[in-house]
């Protein structure tokens, strides 16, 4: 075994917490301009994954967000253990990333419109849909539709959770529910897709939006890649299931670049209110 | 409310003689003593010998007329729907169809729809609402198809949009899962008034061999996943998933197809008679407050929030005598 000089210089390296290097172009990029940019690289436009703090930070007008439901937990229905018990598996997420649970919802104002807001973190159990994820957006939704605001969801999810078993796949039904009451109502309602959204949120409320936008670059599909080389014995070739192949494909309306996001949401529910010729979106 | 006037799990506490009188299971206890294990419901649900949806229809309903095609694509024989007469009755179906040999399930692409299968079944969910036809569905799917094409064809917005449409169908609905209910693919036609389930199905939020390759990253844990997502009969009506539970012949289904489908026509009969004398408007908030109630949720139970904490030296300086405590 060879020792070390403990006095000897270390090799040279990026300190992490200062530095991260974009995975597209290979810059290395300085954290505190990183977050000023909103996590995009300044070189190449790569969109990081944003937090939910810096999404609700990014979309709504400064102060205007007040969240709701913050304290709703969930129980563990299955008792669920795989390499370790759900309920530590929720403590460690809990810790990890400051919230509750992988959503976040409340009342904001968007360029001065108010509307309710329910933002996703990937960062929380991939930001899987439980009954929590499943119960704050229904309740997000019923507020929209009881106080005819419009809602905006921006999703980031690996799906259903797997570890609340048939409830969370029930998730879909309730908040897919909850949206065709908005429909019918006309009240908007636009859906983010940001990096990654796929599996059963996919499958629900995300693909729902009268409007649905979605981040450059992003991660969108039905299938996670271990399901269908699972499935199907084959890997999904690259490039499929990103934002610009659901815009091809015409599953997404547009594909909007993180700094452009907010005014875009904006204007369109800018002219939905103009149609609806009321500030309140009509009867 | 929906067990009250449609007689399903819950009422069977109160008065479930209607349901019982069916020849449903409303209460796990019912079921024989020994009850298979979640892995061997699992590969009883996907027995190959199993009534399969066609052969259940033949069985069930009188005068299948089968209808074909999305209008848009092409039509997929994983789904297969129509109209037919259950007990006199026109009713539209809208089955997954799994095959009975190898040769059958490659066409059938086993039982694993593809986007055009479930606009098929928007489509046949609209008729069924246009002409008032209640609609009854046979869930029976592995799951929807996870391929490339099926991608590029916009499977997620297909499944959202049937459950969505399936949540507000200005019609009474009646689910019953055959044999596997996987995940997205099957709540797409498994949104009813009423969900029943023969005894051996599963119903999940993925297959066991997709939890194992997600939480335990292999495959062969698959049985052990199985067991951790409580997929079987008892379970699912313990959760409420599942309304009522029909008897299978002892043995399984794939004993005796006569049988099994007589036991689904007795309670298809009483559910759609039922659910047809059920206001319109009520039967739609019913539906909504079927699926609005699942989830297990805990919330602090005051509305108010807790003070937050207090850094030592203010709690010092509010009651210095007790050491800070308040």
């Amino acid at each position: 075994m060879r020792l070390r000089n403990p006095f000897g210089r270390k090799p040279k390296e990026f300190p992490s917490h200062l530095w991260t290097q974009c995975p597209m172009c290979g810059e290395m990029l300085f954290n505190k301009q990183l977050e000023r940019n909103n996590r995009v690289c300044q070189k190449c436009g790569h969109h990081f994954k944003l937090d939910a703090a810096g999404r609700i930070e990014l979309l709504a007008d400064p102060r205007s967000f007040s969240e709701t439901e913050a304290d709703m937990v969930s129980s563990d229905p299955l008792g669920f253990v795989d390499s370790k018990p759900y309920p530590e598996r929720i403590a460690a997420a809990q810790a990890k990333s400051g919230h509750k649970d992988a959503v976040l919802t409340g009342d904001a104002t968007i360029s001065g419109i108010p509307i309710v807001l329910a933002v996703m973190d990937f960062e929380f159990m991939g930001g899987s849909m439980g009954s929590v994820v499943g119960e704050k957006l229904t309740r997000a939704a019923e507020r929209a539709f009881a106080e005819r605001k419009p809602l905006v969801i921006v999703s980031a999810s690996g799906g259903a959770r797997m570890q609340e078993g048939t409830i969370a796949l029930m998730q879909l039904a309730k908040t897919v529910a909850a949206l065709a009451r908005l429909d019918e109502a006309r009240i908007p309602f636009i859906s983010v897709l940001t990096d990654p959204t796929t599996g059963g949120v996919l499958a629900s409320f995300a693909s729902l939006g009268d409007i649905v936008l979605a981040e450059p670059g992003a991660l969108i599909g039905f299938s996670g890649a271990r399901v269908t080389s699972e499935t199907i014995g084959e890997k999904l070739p690259k490039g499929f299931q990103r934002a610009e192949f659901l815009l091809e494909h015409g599953f997404v309306d547009q594909v909007v670049p993180r700094p452009q996001l907010k005014e875009r949401i904006a204007f369109f529910l800018n002219s939905f209110r103009i149609a609806g010729q009321d500030l309140r979106w009509s009867l | 409310m929906l067990d009250r006037i449609v007689g399903t799990r819950r009422a069977a506490e109160g008065n479930g003689h209607l349901a019982v009188e069916a020849g449903l299971v409303t209460d796990a206890t019912q079921l024989a003593a020994g009850r298979p294990t979640a892995w061997q419901a699992v590969q009883t649900a996907r027995n190959i010998t199993r009534p399969h949806a066609l052969e259940i229809i033949g069985r069930v309903f009188d005068r299948f007329q089968e209808l074909h095609g999305d209008r848009a694509f092409r039509d997929d024989p994983a789904i297969v729907g129509g109209i037919a007469e259950l007990a006199g009755r026109p009713v539209v179906i809208v089955a997954q169809q799994k095959g009975a040999s190898t040769e059958e399930n490659i066409q059938r692409n086993f039982g694993m729809p593809y986007p055009e299968g479930y606009r098929k079944a928007i489509r046949l969910y609209r008729l069924a609402e246009k002409f008032h036809l209640p609609l009854v569905t046979l869930v029976d799917t592995p799951g929807a198809y996870p391929g490339p094409e099926a991608e590029e064809r916009g499977q997620a917005e297909a499944i959202a949009s049937s459950i969505q449409l399936m949540t507000r169908l200005a019609t009474p609905i009646v689910v019953v899962v055959l044999g596997e209910g996987g995940s997205g693919g099957a709540l797409a036609l498994g949104v009813g008034d009423v969900v029943l389930a023969l005894e051996n199905a599963t119903y999940s939020v993925i297959s066991p061999e997709g939890c194992a390759a997600i939480l335990w990253r292999s495959a062969s844990e698959a049985e052990r996943a199985a067991a951790a997502m409580k997929l079987a009969g008892p379970d699912l009506l313990d959760t409420g998933v599942v309304d009522a539970l029909i008897r299978e012949p002892a043995g399984g289904a794939h004993t005796d197809h006569d049988a099994t489908a007589a036991a689904i026509k007795t309670a298809l009969v009483a559910q759609v008679e039922r659910l047809a004398r059920v206001p319109m408007a009520d039967l739609l908030s019913l539906r909504y407050e079927r699926f609005r109630a699942f989830g297990t949720i805990v919330e602090p139970s005051s509305g108010q929030a807790p003070a937050p904490p207090q850094p030592w030296w203010r709690r010092m300086l509010r009651n210095p005598m007790r050491g800070g405590e308040s």
